[in-house]
């Protein structure tokens, strides 16, 4: 099997639904890094069957919402020479700014740039977002 | 509780205590108009309407006009600095020094509520895209109100345009909570109401909705019959339209197996959803509806600028 080291100090992404790791890989920029950071794609795991792994030697400031929001499976683990120090588990976050656009093309949000639409996760078992703006509900995709 | 200096861009911002504030205080000046004639004196309405409207910009006119107040604004958005790519919050900053309460219509879903959000002055929706339409809203519950006494105990249905009709989502969102309101959604199937609502009635509200598509099925059950007209301004293309825009027709011989004391309504204009002869049947009472939008207005106008 592939092994990959620990890392002394930093953060593991770890959980993250199998073939989504590239896609939060980019989308958390990790590629403008200047530190070492390792994807680890379709690692077994006993609970999902197969997970993707990331892991970035680095005191990275995470935007945990972001994480939440594509992935609430994932965990976040700082690590501290060698240890983790701090575990943190991931929810679908209830209020989202800035992340994403309202889908409805009759939204203000589309067309005034002073309109930054607040979203507000609707309790209706899917990850569907209400525009402060429209009520539109937005459905939220990687 | 007080409503002055308050913005009314969703019927959700005010509690069914403050509605009923403003629908008594509509009543009272449509018994007695004349003891409202200078209730206004001196200050300015502000009418900011980016797409064309002739009924509701008349009546929020005629209802400050009648309350002895002035009125100013643009009635077309090519004629104003909006053409000329002004943000809604630079008009506003503008015009809430020009006015003491604005009015805005906007085709764009949400625009009052930006507004609201630079303004120092009341902001009333005056309807936003297919989205919502507060103060017709508070026409059809004054009119209510007027002929059955008290909203409450009603099953209402709604026929036409269920998808852009901002009025019928106004009414709908609002009468949901009032007590023991059941709603009949009739419409084609291209012309549901729109997702999130149906979510919204459904989970937010728990109220009991039945979808149907034939006008006539539930006509002996109904309380209320909103009838919309299919809006052709609406569209994206005219075939659609065409397919669509003959879909309900109520005449008088439909009417024969409804209620004695069924309300038809209509936020008006028609065009052909209702014929001519239903207009002379007592039930029909859209028109002293568009004449009680006049009242509603000036009492809300009154209220939010803390003279009544």
């Amino acid at each position: 099997m592939l092994k990959v080291a620990g890392i002394e100090k930093g953060i593991v992404i770890d959980h993250i639904t199998a073939g989504k790791g590239l896609k939060i890989f980019q989308k958390l920029n990790l590629d403008k890094l200047k530190t070492p950071a390792v994807l680890l794609m379709n690692v077994p795991s006993k609970q999902a069957g197969q997970k993707d792994i990331i892991k970035i030697q680095d005191d990275l400031d995470i935007d945990l919402t972001v994480l939440g929001l594509i992935d609430p499976n994932i965990t976040v683990n700082y690590i501290v020479n060698d240890k983790i120090e701090k575990k943190m588990e991931l929810k679908i976050p209830e209020k989202v700014k800035g992340l994403f656009e309202c889908k409805n093309p009759r939204c203000i949000t589309s067309v005034d740039q002073y309109a930054e639409a607040e979203f507000t996760l609707v309790p209706n078992g899917k990850i569907q977002y209400r525009c402060s703006y429209c009520e539109e509900l937005t459905e939220y995709k990687l | 509780m007080t409503l002055k200096g308050r913005h009314l861009v969703d019927p959700n911002d005010m509690t069914l205590e403050e509605l009923q504030q403003i629908i008594d205080l509509g009543l009272k000046m449509y018994q007695d108009p004349g003891a409202y004639s200078e209730f206004c004196k001196g200050k300015i309405l502000g009418t900011l309407f980016y797409e064309p409207s002739t009924r509701t910009r008349l009546s929020f006119e005629s209802a400050m006009l009648r309350m002895g107040g002035s009125i100013l604004g643009f009635s077309d958005a090519n004629t104003s600095s909006v053409k000329k790519g002004e943000s809604i919050a630079d008009t506003i900053r503008v015009l809430d020094d020009y006015a003491d309460v604005l009015v805005m219509r906007h085709p764009r879903e949400g625009a009052p509520k930006l507004a609201s959000e630079f303004s120092t002055v009341p902001i009333i929706n005056g309807g936003d895209g297919g989205h919502q339409h507060p103060t017709q809203t508070l026409t059809d519950l004054i009119t209510i109100q007027n002929y059955r006494g008290e909203i409450k105990d009603l099953k209402v249905a709604f026929c036409g345009d269920l998808l852009f009709g901002r009025t019928v989502h106004s009414l709908l969102k609002t009468l949901s909570r009032f007590e023991n309101i059941s709603f009949v959604l009739i419409s084609p199937p291209e012309l549901k109401i729109p997702y999130h609502l149906r979510d919204e009635l459904i989970n937010k509200y728990q109220v009991e909705i039945v979808e149907t598509t034939s006008l006539e099925e539930y006509l002996p059950e109904i309380d209320i019959l909103y009838m919309t007209r299919i809006q052709k301004e609406r569209f994206f293309n005219e075939e659609d339209y065409i397919k669509l825009k003959d879909s309900y027709i109520l005449n008088r011989s439909k009417l024969k197996n409804a209620k004695e004391d069924l309300l038809v309504l209509h936020p008006l204009p028609r065009v052909n959803e209702i014929s001519y002869d239903v207009d002379d049947d007592p039930r029909a009472r859209y028109f002293e509806q568009a004449t009680l939008g006049v009242y509603v207005r000036m009492a809300l106008m009154a209220l939010l600028l803390g003279v009544a």
